[in-house]
């Protein structure tokens, strides 16, 4: 199957033709409303919030965001950046609510910190593993739209990434980099090990664990596959213990000191005397 | 771009993050446009403690629109008693969601940089030079 990351970059990707395509093809908005309403299910607000939507594209999922009904905590007002001046056109011809920026989400985001209660972005970010000039890497782009997004999110927000990887590398590649800018991250996937595989990047900007997010849904197992702090060896060993001594006199002996053979009295406790 | 996403844009340039003269972008020769939107009190409410009221006071004189209060409105004010948004919620709602920037352009403080509006959308690409 071909990945129009592979074919050119996005701004001369989404040109008027395909961005028109993209924007009438009632699969593909089906897909996205499906999609962006998972989002909107882990992001849990229940209040109106202030939202960025990355890669906004033609305000598909912009129109869900102000769609929500006021039982459901909506509707909510969002900004949008996307770096095809096509798309955006199309989403002036739909008259959307939100307000827009052409921007590059790779040059950063440009909103000063903790302007945002949440961030969408689907679809999108990973045309950010494709550098498209010499002077820019994937990790650098990475590295600038994650350190960005992390600003612009007060605390306590959450950011629901939906992305198509390519490979299991830059699956990785994405979420370490988002756990280097200091999110809470964790991978949500729904219809694994089917073609319609969906991957979620879900991130969360202080307080509280990732997993947080999905304990109120069922049918989410969660794995962690997180390391566990484990106790450098040194730690364990307490100074005076047995271990310690037998340590200590290997590194002498090592050196080329004079040391007492080793018996099984090495190191046992004396009888408490008077 | 609406007033309110005013109060929220800084400079995109890396030389700019640190600087505090990068926020706000100052609108000019701009072209305003009133577009209808629906009033939303809540949104309002959950915004107002972010909303840097300076910064509002000093884009509405740029853009030439009447003065403001000194201090934000207080958010006990926005609803009557009979559960009716007030003139003050009103107009708030008007300044912030309904005043649109249609075309000009936003000048960093710091580095002096033009951003130009068409259509309602600024142009925030930056030359790899800039970045």
């Amino acid at each position: 199957m071909s990945r129009p990351e592979d074919i050119l970059p996005p701004d001369l990707f989404y040109n008027d033709i395909e961005s028109r395509k993209y924007t009438t093809n009632s699969r593909i908005k089906s897909i996205q409303a499906s999609m962006t309403n998972r989002a909107l299910e882990l992001l849990d607000l229940d209040t109106p919030s202030l939202i960025l939507d990355v890669g906004c594209g033609s305000g598909l999922s912009g129109e869900i965001l102000s769609g929500v009904p006021e039982e459901h905590g909506g509707p909510h007002a969002w900004f949008g950046m996307d770096i095809s001046s096509s798309m955006l056109g199309e989403a002036l011809e739909r008259d959307v609510e939100g307000d827009m920026l052409l921007a590059d989400m790779g040059q950063g985001v440009p909103f000063r910190a903790g302007t945002f209660d949440a961030a969408i972005s689907i679809s999108a970010i990973q045309w950010l593993c494709n550098a498209e000039t010499s002077d820019v890497t994937p990790e650098g782009r990475l590295k600038r739209f994650f350190d960005g997004l992390y600003a612009s999110l007060r605390r306590g927000g959450k950011a629901v990434c939906q992305f198509y990887p390519k490979n299991p590398q830059q699956r990785s590649m994405i979420s370490n980099a988002a756990i280097k800018a200091g999110f809470g991250a964790g991978i949500l996937e729904d219809d694994p090990d089917t073609k319609s595989l969906k991957v979620y990047l879900v991130l969360t900007v202080g307080g509280g664990d990732v997993s947080g997010t999905v304990s109120r849904m069922s049918d989410v197992d969660v794995q962690d596959a997180r390391r566990k702090d484990k106790k450098r060896g040194k730690e364990f060993e307490r100074k005076g213990s047995k271990a310690w001594i037998t340590r200590k006199k290997a590194q002498s002996e090592a050196k080329g000191k004079i040391v007492k053979p080793n018996s099984k009295y090495t190191g046992r406790r004396r009888k408490t005397a008077w | 771009m609406k007033l309110l996403t005013l109060n929220f844009l800084t400079c995109a340039r890396k030389t700019c993050k640190t600087n505090p003269a990068a926020f706000p972008l100052h609108p000019r020769e701009a072209e305003l446009e009133q577009i209808e939107a629906e009033i939303n009190p809540l949104l309002i409410q959950n915004l107002l403690p972010r909303i840097n009221w300076e910064v509002l006071k000093t884009i509405s004189q740029e853009l030439g629109l009447p003065s403001l209060p000194e201090s934000a409105p207080d958010s006990e004010d926005f609803m009557t008693e009979e559960g009716e948004p007030t003139q003050t919620l009103k107009d708030l709602h008007t300044l912030l969601m309904e005043m649109n920037v249609q075309n000009g352009k936003l000048v960093c403080g710091s580095c002096e940089h033009e951003y130009a509006i068409k259509e309602g959308i600024a142009n925030f690409l930056l030359p790899s030079h800039m970045v």
